[in-house]
């Protein structure tokens, strides 16, 4: 498996996200300067790592979206590559037209920092394989833009497609509109393409891969994603 | 050529910024408002005098990066 990580001026999650994929899967990605205009020869999975693209300016992931690299991101996944957007890069995969939608700021106005408890809707996509589906996991959040919303009948079409991957929950496993941390439509932390080929959602799996810093439930995203490229 | 570019959030989509600043505002005993919806503003200089072709380039780049049209509409002024 090659991967990439693509660094935007005010990205700060790139070293999270190549930590835990060594530490995980074993491979060092390269890291890619947004204004390169190709990926690395046989990129198999792009990261679009988390932080503060240009400073949040105009909205969330904007600017970020229309950066040189992303042309070729676009590329590799009309090829049916992986790529992989978390937290800002989920924002950046909305704002590049990669996936519907937009994250506006969280309904209560505050910077939301804890852990969240999600249910893993799906585990057929290339990203959650290593998950049983319906598995309830712990990710960290971490932002302040990340109320997912988008047309009503855009949202009836994730759902209907089966598009939403990751749901925020409650502690007793069920989801409830009216509590979800950021005010996110339909509870939606994260979503996947048509093709299941590229997902985005906004709590930091890789920030919970080693032992040494608490929970592990990251992991099996990372092997999920390793399982896929390697039979491939 | 000058122009004014205002992007503002769709009817439908809920503003709590506006919100807040409208609770603000009521906290401050500003009387009479009842509603405060946040937007943003772009001042645009521009080169060349031909409104038509100013107005056709400034619909792009609202269409480009200016506006998100999930959430936002915008409106473009001529300013002189």
């Amino acid at each position: 498996m090659k991967a990439a990580v693509i660094l935007f001026p005010g990205s700060n999650r790139e070293g999270d996200v190549a930590s835990a994929l060594k530490h995980v899967t074993g491979v060092t990605p390269s890291i890619v300067w947004h204004a390169d205009t190709e990926l690395p020869a046989g990129t198999d999975l792009v990261v679009l790592p988390g932080g503060f693209s240009y400073g949040d300016y105009l909205r969330c992931g904007a600017i970020a979206a229309r950066a040189a690299i992303m042309d070729a991101v676009r590329a590799h996944a009309a090829r049916g590559g992986l790529v992989l957007g978390i937290c800002n890069g989920f924002q950046i995969l909305c704002e590049s037209g990669l996936l519907p939608g937009v994250l506006v700021r969280n309904a209560r106005l505050r910077f939301v920092c804890r852990e969240a408890l999600l249910k893993v809707e799906r585990s057929d996509t290339p990203f959650t394989r290593r998950y049983a589906k319906g598995a309830i996991v712990r990710y960290p959040v971490a932002h302040g833009e990340g109320n997912y919303t988008a047309d009503t009948e855009m949202l009836k079409r994730l759902e209907g497609e089966g598009r939403v991957v990751f749901r925020y929950v409650m502690a007793d496993g069920k989801r409830d509109d009216t509590q979800v941390l950021n005010g996110a439509a339909n509870s939606i932390a994260g979503i996947v393409s048509e093709k299941l080929n590229v997902l985005g959602l906004m709590p930091h799996p890789e920030n919970h891969v080693d032992p040494l810093l608490g929970p592990t439930d990251g992991r099996a995203l990372f092997e999920s994603i390793a399982g896929v490229l390697e039979r491939a | 050529m000058k122009a004014r570019v205002l992007v503002t959030l769709k009817s439908a989509v809920l503003d709590p910024q506006g919100k807040a600043i409208e609770g603000a505002l009521r906290s401050l005993g500003v009387p009479g408002i009842s509603s405060v919806r946040q937007g943003k503003v772009f001042d645009v200089e521009f080169d060349g005098s031909d409104p038509a072709k100013a107005e056709a380039t400034l619909k792009d780049a609202c269409e480009k990066l200016l506006a998100n049209t999930v959430i936002e509409t915008y409106r473009i002024e001529f300013v002189g």
